[in-house]
């Protein structure tokens, strides 16, 4: 493309007629299409192949989506999509889709059920909702969801009294990271993405963050960027993962040791001076307090704990500190790993606001600044909760998005009141939470779950009613808002009508209301482009133009919303209580917490067992796409990597099928072996989201083995109630 | 007339698969068969490892074997330099797929014809990069016309030292790799 795509979308957003914008490559393309005669149509839209929402293209022939490509104009995809956005058409055209509601015909399990219609399955859904409000109260009403569809039944749950909500991607994933970089900077380190300035970064460094197979567009884009421009990567994992391929310091560590290695690191940035002192003097509190803090851990001391030579740990750091503050060490993603996690989070933001990355290029960016009218066409306020939520549990830091755990916990116990109807939509519990069996018993507590998803999945398959949602590309989903280096807004909006009888979670949202007599809350106007008329007012409220949005660009940028950098007149703001970075929490001490990480020691595995480590594969997204035509062609099955070593002196061959056996005896499906030099001694490594035991997903079933499963122990961490799952230890018996 | 060739930057490739995929879905590519792949070959011993990130197409050789060998005249070269396949006249003899030293090359079983990559011939008619390099993550993959002096795929050539695969066969390769940019100043 001959345009530059920041300066054309500021000219797109500015330009109001949108006559300019006639030869956008889609418009072209189309118009191109239509002289040869073919019936061809280009349609903007966003992915939800997995949470990047990157933009998207849809080629549509003959009412056919044959491909799917970057937009270039969206800042997430910059006109290139990954496998799993390449692959999202068989999503689509799954014949394993869910296709018309259906009513449980049979136990809770035995995956007996019978077709319904919309009309039916929701007035069930009502019915049943209403009796358990009336016996118990709506707080025992609950949801838990990943992605779009659970803002749909966030408004249902609401207006019903409750606010028993809470999603996986807080407790299970990236909400401890978020609540240690809020208690340190104010900020969490990213919305729509980490601010991470890779493309100028000069020293990237990675704790377990698997970038390349931790799959998520743009940041790859410039991490690529950044190896290829000969920026260094500091890569601290067990596994010789492909970003410790591409790096200048491979540190092995042993597992669960990360924290040592972080407060040694802090330790030699102060006690050799290698800080930003003007950039500590200015923006941050509690630094002697820190330097106190971790005077005794000492590079030799943490060498013998994270066992790695102390020579690496040492000048690794000073690398680090030699291109500072045009460095950042990455705040990571997936964060529950030992149930200390607050504390190494917190480790990690101390380190970047020592070397002054916060604001700086090649650091962190500070946020897009951009207003937004406020947009009101929604219901009226929500009435009162009934009851206190339970979903904060004992921790003090839980956020908002709520610990998954706690609210299972609650379902199981009926304290500190019975919770008896969940709303579980587009996310596969059973293979998000730790400890399959107590979901399942939580589950069988209840008088209702109802699952609102794409597949068949396990989770699916226990609920009492099930209704069918289309997918990304069948339906309107919102303007959302994009918050990269600049501000922007996305469109999703449908490429086809939906198949078989799926409906978008917006109409399956607003039926139940009405169904419920909270006409109030359901989506204005009828019809299946309800929905598009509230983007469409909505867009106006933002003083966008629409048409030009869903036709031409499918992003539009805010313009001048991006001052990435500090400058003299661009300081940053931190919304901590000091309106400092904190350095020394006060918050966390008040609440009997170290105000400065420390380190605690975790359990190691006994002779003969190996820790279970997980991670991400670039071609599937959790346990999502398992079954999607093209990615399970590429990975059919995981395999369990272990170390040459290790394979050597239990005989086990590379390709052969093992068995897993956690310490409390439990077993997983048969995985292939993967011998290998990429990995210590002390552990073993599989991708996450396989082994599913879902027989109307024909192609994922029973291929590989589910972690999940064998995650039976976790650790809470004590501030946020993150579940610390890198904690089990399994054996490996030949005999598959 | 361009002569059209690829370069794989091995560097900055992160072994996403996004090629793949896009390039299955472009091209219509059948199940369990490949134009294009990503191999990912380690070499070393705990902790001294080194990987190399390695796509692998039809080279568009100069001296093909495939061309050389087929007996329709099916697999023939275009005025770009690429190999192209005639599938009309394509009887499906399976000489070409075992006579490729690149293993590019595969029988589309439900159509009796041979197949390989194309560098996306439809794309390149309607002025797009081939797929793979439309979505390629990492800006591995550089494509373009080694007659144009100012491409951006013969200023990397000139800046970089390169290779072929399997240069000792003498085929004459027009895809080739690079292992990292110029160390920056």
């Amino acid at each position: 493309m001959a345009f530059s795509r920041r300066n054309f979308l500021k000219y797109a957003a500015m330009s109001a007629g949108g006559t300019v914008l006639a030869d956008t490559p889609f418009i072209s393309a189309e118009a191109r299409a239509k002289a040869e005669g073919g019936n061809v149509k280009y349609v903007p839209t966003s992915c939800e192949m997995c949470f990047w929402k990157c933009g998207a293209v849809a080629k549509v022939v003959d009412g056919k989506v044959v491909k799917l490509e970057g937009n270039p104009y969206h800042p997430q995809s910059r006109g290139k999509l990954c496998a799993r956005g390449q692959g999202g058409i068989g999503q689509l055209y799954d014949e394993d889709r869910l296709k018309h509601p259906m009513i449980i015909d049979g136990a809770r399990g035995e995956g007996k059920y019978r077709k319904a219609s919309w009309d039916e399955a929701l007035t069930l859904v009502a019915k049943k909702m209403q009796a358990i409000a009336e016996k118990y109260g709506p707080e025992s009403l609950a949801m838990m969801s990943h992605g779009s569809p659970g803002d749909y039944f966030t408004n249902v749950l609401k207006a019903m009294g409750s606010r028993n909500i809470a999603f996986p991607s807080f407790a299970q994933c990236k909400g401890i990271r978020d609540v240690a970089w809020e208690l340190t900077y104010g900020h969490k380190p990213g919305t729509s993405c980490e601010r991470v300035d890779l493309e100028n970064s000069r020293v990237i460094v990675l704790f377990g963050t698997h970038l390349g197979e931790n799959m998520h567009n743009s940041q790859n884009q410039e991490f690529a960027e950044a190896v290829g421009r000969g920026a260094k990567i500091i890569c601290v994992d067990p596994r010789y993962s492909t970003a410790a391929s591409k790096s200048s310091f491979w540190l092995p560590i042993k597992p669960g040791t990360d924290t040592a290695l972080l407060l040694a690191w802090i330790n030699i940035v102060i006690s050799e001076g290698l800080y930003d002192k003007e950039y500590v003097e200015k923006y941050t509190v509690g630094f002697e307090e820190v330097k106190e803090a971790v005077k005794e851990y000492t590079p030799e001391w943490a060498a013998q704990e994270t066992e790695l030579p102390m020579r690496q740990i040492v000048e690794s750091v000073r690398e680090l500190c030699r291109y500072a503050p045009n460095v950042v060490v990455h705040p990571g993603r997936h964060y529950s790993w030992y149930g200390n996690d607050t504390q190494r989070a917190r480790a990690v933001a101390i380190l970047n606001a020592l070397l002054g990355t916060w604001g700086r290029k090649g650091g962190m960016w500070l946020p897009a600044k951009a207003k937004f009218a406020k947009f009101n066409d929604d219901a009226p306020a929500y009435p009162p909760a009934s009851k206190p939520p339970v979903i904060k549990g004992d921790f003090p830091f839980a956020g908002g998005e709520g610990v998954t755990q706690v609210l299972r916990d609650a379902t199981i116990t009926g304290n500190p009141y019975p919770i008896k109807a969940w709303i579980v939509a587009g996310t596969n519990l059973m293979k998000a939470l730790p400890d399959q069996r107590l979901t399942r018993k939580a589950i069988d507590n209840l008088d209702l779950l109802v699952a609102v998803d794409l597949f068949p999945t396990e989770t699916v398959m226990l609920a009492d009613v099930i209704l069918p949602e289309c997918t990304y590309l069948e339906r309107h989903d919102g303007l959302y808002k994009i918050s990269t280096r600049e501000a922007g807004v996305a469109i999703r909006q449908p490429a086809v009508e939906p198949m078989y009888e799926t409906k978008p979670a917006w109409w399956i949202g607003s039926e139940l209301c009405k169904k419920l007599g909270l006409n109030d809350y359901a989506v204005k106007g009828n019809g299946m482009d309800a929905w598009e008329g509230r983007m469409r007012r909505q867009a106006k409220a933002w003083g966008l133009d629409y048409d030009q949005l869903a036709k031409h660009t499918g992003y539009v940028s805010i313009p001048d919303s991006e001052k990435p950098y500090i400058t003299a007149d661009n300081q940053p703001v931190f919304g901590t209580f000091s309106e400092k970075i904190e350095l020394y929490s006060d918050e966390l001490e008040g609440e009997g917490f170290d105000p400065v990480p420390q380190y605690e020691p975790v359990e190691h595995p006994q002779k003969g067992m190996f820790r279970l480590i997980y991670g991400r594969s670039p071609v599937h997204t959790f346990s999502r796409t398992v079954n999607t035509q093209w990615l399970w062609e590429l990975e059919k099955e995981n395999e369990v990597w272990l170390n040459k070593k290790e394979a050597d002196r239990l005989g086990v061959k590379n390709g052969q099928y093992v068995v897993l056996e956690n310490q409390d005896g439990v077993r997983c499906n048969k995985i292939k072996a993967k011998v290998t030099e990429r990995i210590r001694h002390d552990c073993v490594y599989m991708v996450h989201g396989f082994g599913h035991n879902a027989p109307r997903l024909k192609r994922a079933n029973q291929s590989g083995a589910d972690d999940q499963q064998l995650i039976t122990k976790y650790i809470e961490d004590p501030i946020t109630g993150g579940t610390g799952m890198r904690v089990n230890f399994v054996k490996i018996i030949k005999e598959a | 007339m361009p002569r059209y060739a690829m370069v794989i930057d091995q560097s900055r490739c992160i072994g996403c698969m996004a090629c793949v995929v896009s390039c299955k879905r472009e091209n219509d590519v059948p199940p369990e068969h490949y134009r294009t792949r990503v191999l990912e070959m380690v070499q070393g011993s705990f902790p001294d490892l080194t990987t190399e990130m390695r796509s692998e197409l039809c080279n568009h050789c100069d001296n093909a074997p495939c061309v050389n060998i087929c007996p329709t005249g099916a697999s023939h070269h275009e005025e770009d330099g690429t190999v192209q396949i005639n599938r009309k006249k394509c009887v499906g003899c399976k000489a070409c797929v075992t006579s490729c030293p690149y293993n590019a090359r595969y029988i589309n079983e439900e159509h009796g014809y041979a197949d390989k990559c194309s560098f996306c011939q439809q794309r390149l008619a309607e002025g797009k990069k081939p797929a793979c390099v439309a979505t390629c993550v990492g800006g591995s993959r550089i494509f373009g016309d080694l007659d144009d002096p100012q491409s951006e795929i013969s200023i990397i050539l000139r800046k970089n030292s390169h290779r072929v695969l399997n240069k000792a066969v003498g085929t004459g390769p027009n895809v080739y790799y690079i292992n990292q940019y110029p160390k920056r100043a």
